[in-house]
């Protein structure tokens, strides 16, 4: 019985959200009275030692393997057969493509159950039960994994991550990788932007922006709070922002420590993707707007004025 | 080319959700019903553009659910397919979704299976993967672009940051999301076609769900908004950084 965390990585860089995967693993292990430890596939800049920080003592990696999601099926056959012959039971990945791709298919491959997003540990006074938001955001439902092998993923964001200054040990293994069916002819990743999923800060524009011309004020301010940038789907739909910055039910679901959203009415759909955020505020110039019944701070007024004036006091905050 | 669609019953995206029986069960009393927004807008409608490319292409609707799932596949078919097909089953839980899915399309040898990239009911994100499992075929999620060549395709997925183009050859499994088409509104045509086309009912295998939902709960009322006049940004900023500490 134990506990293995798996680490995602991309560019020579593991992700930011692994700390807290790392360290809910570590809380999890503890909770359960078993052992943990981590998986990563592949190779990075990062010195994987250093994690020992967030209490997982021992990390498995394998330097020759690929990994890429594309090539979901031979990582969860490689990672099943990792998991069994070290009798793990309890699987936790992090949120993002992997999440959507091997947690799933290692689950079917293992007949465990498997819970996305996770909020938080799990209860086990009667089983093993995890909350996860359901209904787009609307609501949130306890899910009880019935299977003795368990794979979860957590929501970013959703567990307070606390350090020591513990170092773990780097073992090296070597799985067995078949040859994948998908061959990637080309990675496009846009340079010095912080992906949606891994922003802790997210600003976002809407319509109320008029145009793509004028993005360089929420972009400022982006900038400023080491955000990331969203915007609201008719901004994406007219092509004034890439597709992937849109957020909501129909695009992606976010849950930052800090939403601002600019110029957005708040239509049911938008909050949707945002209301998991921790702190909303919202910048819009119609005090009726629908976003100020969801958001946590407010300032009624013109984008045109509010947003240099936000970057500025952030700028004079650092 | 043969392609299987899997669809979805999900409450309308302005729906309220509310619950009963001691929060243990959705209420669905009031609930409007749509096709998942994600497997109408972009996968069903994918699969019917590549069928008015190549009109020998069959397109396969299948949903798991009961009777009341009827309307979302005549809908479906309104909008192009050329079959439905529903396995009489209450959804319990994604693998046994998938399953019943799985038996359905290995039996129907289909080349292309498509898949929205989550429901919006209970935003699980796993019905396409494990289905793929299950099946043993590549699964591309997040697909924003699908080109076909014969038996090759180039997918675009969104992957996180940026993203990816992967070749793969059919069968495979596709999780699609936005981009990948548009919209469409079915037309007097197509509403009155839909009615003759076949909707097959399909008995399920017995499975086991691995997970169940035990509860729901809804989130906390938030406490109201507070309010900056424009020209207070400084002290709209000194509170997160001092009081909420996003900062
Ligand atoms: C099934 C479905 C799914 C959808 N999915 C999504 C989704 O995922 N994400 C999403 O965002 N939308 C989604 N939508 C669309 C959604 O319903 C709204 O249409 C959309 O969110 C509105 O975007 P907006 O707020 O930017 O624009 P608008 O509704 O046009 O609002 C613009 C706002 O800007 C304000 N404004 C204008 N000028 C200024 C100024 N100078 N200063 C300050 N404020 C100003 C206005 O008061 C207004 O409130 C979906 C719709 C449907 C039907």
């Amino acid at each position: 019985m134990s506990v293995l965390a798996i680490i995602d990585h991309g560019q020579g860089q593991i992700k930011k959200s692994t700390g807290e995967l790392l360290a809910y693993s570590a809380a999890l292990a503890n909770a359960l009275g078993t052992e943990v430890s981590a998986l990563i596939l592949g190779t990075v800049e990062d010195n994987l030692s250093d994690l020992g920080k967030y209490g997982v003592s021992s990390i498995f990696q394998d330097i020759n393997a690929g990994f890429n999601t594309a090539d979901n099926q031979a990582l969860t056959a490689a990672i099943a057969q990792f998991v069994t012959e070290k009798n793990i039971d309890t699987i936790v990945f992090p949120d993002g493509t992997l999440s959507n791709s091997v947690a799933p298919r290692l689950s079917a491959k293992l007949k465990a159950g498997f819970v996305s997003n996770a909020i938080g540990l799990p209860k086990l006074e009667n089983g093993f039960s995890v909350k996860k938001a359901v209904y787009s955001g609307k609501a949130f439902a306890w899910y009880k994994i019935n299977t003795a092998v368990k794979v979860i993923s957590i929501s970013s964001n959703s567990f307070e991550v606390k350090t020591s200054d513990a170092t773990a040990n780097v073992e090296a293994v070597s799985l067995n990788l078949e040859a994948s069916k998908v061959t990637i002819q080309s990675v496009d990743i846009v340079k010095g932007e912080i992906p949606l999923s891994e922003a802790s800060i997210v600003v976002s524009g809407g319509r109320g922006l008029k145009g793509p011309e004028n993005w360089k004020i929420v972009e400022d301010l982006a900038h400023s709070l080491h955000a990331g940038l969203a915007c609201s789907r008719p901004v994406s739909d007219s092509g004034w922002r890439p597709h992937h910055e849109h957020v909501g039910q129909t695009g992606k679901q976010i849950a930052p420590n800090l939403y601002i959203a600019a110029g957005i009415s708040g239509a049911i759909q938008h909050l949707g993707g945002v209301n998991r955020s921790k702190v909303i505020v919202v910048i819009n110039n119609d005090p009726e707007a629908p976003f100020f019944k969801a958001a946590d701070y407010g300032i009624v007024g013109d984008v045109f004025e509010i947003l240099p004036r936000l970057t500025a006091a952030v700028n004079n905050l650092n | 080319m043969k392609i299987l669609v899997a669809i979805s019953k999900t409450p309308d995206t302005t729906s309220k959700i509310t619950f009963k029986e001691n929060n243990t069960q959705p209420d669905e009393s009031s609930t409007q019903w749509i096709i998942n927004p994600y497997d109408e807008w972009y996968s069903l409608v994918r699969a019917i553009e590549i069928k008015e490319k190549d009109p020998a292409t069959i397109v396969h609707i299948l949903t798991v659910g009961n009777a009341g799932s009827d309307p979302i596949l005549r809908k479906a078919l309104a909008l192009g397919g050329d079959e439905a097909i529903r396995i009489n089953s209450e959804a319990k839980d994604a693998f046994t979704i998938a399953n019943e899915i799985a038996n359905v399309a290995q039996a129907g040898a289909y080349d292309i299976i498509f898949t929205g990239k989550e429901s919006i009911d209970f935003n699980g994100g796993s019905v396409g993967a494990i289905l793929a499992e299950l099946l043993q075929l590549p699964y591309l999620p997040l697909a924003t672009k699908l080109e076909l060549e014969g038996n090759n395709a180039t997918i675009t997925r969104e992957i996180e940051g940026g993203e990816e183009k992967d070749a793969v050859a059919t069968p495979f499994v596709i999780g699609c999301t936005k981009g990948m088409a548009e919209q469409r509104i079915p037309n007097m045509r197509g509403i009155m076609g839909a009615r003759s086309k076949p909707l097959k009912v399909v008995e399920p295998t017995a499975t086991e769900s691995f997970t169940t939902i035990e509860s729901f709960e809804l989130p906390a009322a938030k406490d109201g908004v507070k309010l900056f006049e424009a020209g207070q940004e400084a002290d709209l900023i000194k509170i997160l950084h001092e009081v909420e500490k996003v900062l």
